[in-house]
């Protein structure tokens, strides 16, 4: 025991960092989890990595918390599950992944089972194998009257009052743009799922602005 | 290629999700195209409009100082102390990688375990445990399609003694799967089924739960799906409800 602290002493590196190393080979499972635990309070790598990695995507997470719960208060819980799952599930996290797909991912898993998100999702329509229409441009689109009147609050109405699938895909496209690679990582599903899925919502959005400008 | 053909993946084009080279015939198409550069320039508008108009919500000062601080590394302890505790946890680790290599490997098993055994408890303490209510298997299963990426088979349980009361959306670390809750003799018992590859720790091809779990498990793979049967029941219930589930898949 004694040559073995020596020896860590003459290496001269932080112990706990040091055994990482010298265990990496063995994958982390073979670190007890008493030793994570006191490399976490110690703040060496993995907190400190997390921190790190984490707290950039913090106001995005809000955001797209809020649309999903419609409610601030439960878009604050619904943040701070994901921190404390993601950071209590951190040494799953393979460093070199995506990990803005793997942290939404949580969040979203945390809304799916909460009581909002079984509400919201009891009404998802299910992906419907199919061609899609190609809405023809002909006089005036949403597009063209959303440029003309510059009212962001139409969107917002259109988007709220999307299917919850509907509007996370668009979110994660359009407000976060993220890769169809990456949106298919955070939401669980094939790749094709994500452009057949991204297609219906365009349409719905479109649809629904459409139905809004008639009505206003 | 036509203007239709061009439009169907014109959305796909302006997420910048096409192949390279089928990027370049795309370029040159709506450049030379009124109707698809129109088309074109009013989708890139739309995409503006619901960039602009999800940016939506900012969180408070407050909340975001909440939540550093509970994610905030702690200061390190004085340095003495932790090279005290380097070459304690030095000892320990090389006579625990001596006498046993399968500690890392035990320890994620058992947490997985510990997980299913959290997850049953919570779930029958729920107001409303199951989210899909039916006896009827051929009203349960298809319930999950669309909402988990697999699927499996519900064993027929005319002339047993269980009844399927409903089942339900579940996750394990991250890993979404489906709980079936079945009562034998006024008992509830859990059936959880993930996809094997996906769980956090190999858990060999029939494993009985460790005996500090206050209840009893059964739990196996096959084709590519990892079940777990825990309850209060008797290891003979679990046993043959195990059984019905095997030879249903």
């Amino acid at each position: 025991m004694v040559a073995l602290a020596f020896g860590l002493t003459v290496y001269n590196r932080q112990p706990t960092v040091l055994f990482q190393e010298i265990f990496v080979d063995c994958g982390n499972k073979m670190l007890p989890s008493w030793f994570t635990l006191v490399c976490m309070s110690e703040g060496s790598l993995p907190s400190e990595s997390f921190e790190q990695l984490a707290m950039p995507h913090f106001e995005r997470l809000y955001n797209f918390a809020c649309w999903l719960t419609h409610d601030r208060q439960e878009a604050e819980d619904l943040v701070q599950e994901t921190y404390v799952k993601a950071l209590k599930g951190f040494s799953s996290f393979q460093p070199g992944t995506n990990f803005r797909a793997w942290i939404y991912r949580i969040l979203r898993n945390a809304f799916l089972t909460s009581r909002t998100g079984l509400k919201a999702t009891a009404t998802v329509p299910l992906d419907l194998e199919g061609e899609e229409d190609v809405l023809p441009v002909v006089g005036e689109t949403p597009e063209s009257i959303l440029l003309q009147r510059s009212d962001g609050r139409l969107v917002q109405q259109a988007l709220e009052q999307l299917p919850v699938a509907y509007r996370e895909i668009l979110l994660l496209c359009e407000v976060e743009e993220m890769s169809y690679q990456e949106i298919s990582d955070a939401l669980v599903i094939p790749m094709g799922t994500v452009m057949s899925r991204l297609s219906r919502a365009r349409k719905a959005l479109r649809g629904g602005l459409q139905q809004q400008f008639a009505k206003g | 290629m036509v203007c239709e053909s061009w439009k169907t993946k014109l959305d796909t084009y302006l997420d910048g999700e096409v192949p390279e080279e089928e990027m370049r015939g795309f370029d040159a198409h709506v450049r030379s195209c009124p109707s698809c550069s129109a088309d074109a320039l009013a989708r890139v508008q739309m995409k503006r409009a619901i960039q602009a108009a999800g940016k939506r919500y900012t969180p408070s000062a407050e909340f975001r100082k909440r939540m550093q601080q509970k994610i905030a590394a702690k200061p390190r302890r004085s340095f003495g102390l932790g090279w005290t505790f380097a070459a304690v946890a030095a000892a320990i680790i090389v006579v625990g990688i001596l006498t046993s290599g399968y500690l890392g490997i035990r320890s994620g098993r058992d947490q997985v375990f510990s997980e299913i055994a959290d997850l049953h408890v919570a779930t029958l303490a729920s107001s409303s445990p199951v989210d899909v209510i039916s006896t009827d298997r051929h009203t349960v299963k298809p319930w999950f399609q669309g909402k988990i990426p697999f699927a499996f088979n519900l064993p027929e349980l005319q002339n047993s003694e269980f009844s399927l009361l409903g089942g339900r959306m579940t996750y394990l670390e991250q890993t979404p799967g489906a709980h079936l809750i079945y009562d034998v003799r006024k008992h509830h018992i859990s059936v959880f089924v993930f996809q094997e590859r996906l769980l956090p720790a190999k858990l060999g091809q029939n494993s009985l739960s460790p005996k500090q779990l206050p209840f009893n498990m059964e739990t196996w793979s096959r084709g590519g799906l990892r079940f777990f049967v825990i309850g209060d029941a008797s290891a003979a219930d679990i046993d043959s409800l195990a059984k019905l589930f095997k030879g249903a898949s």
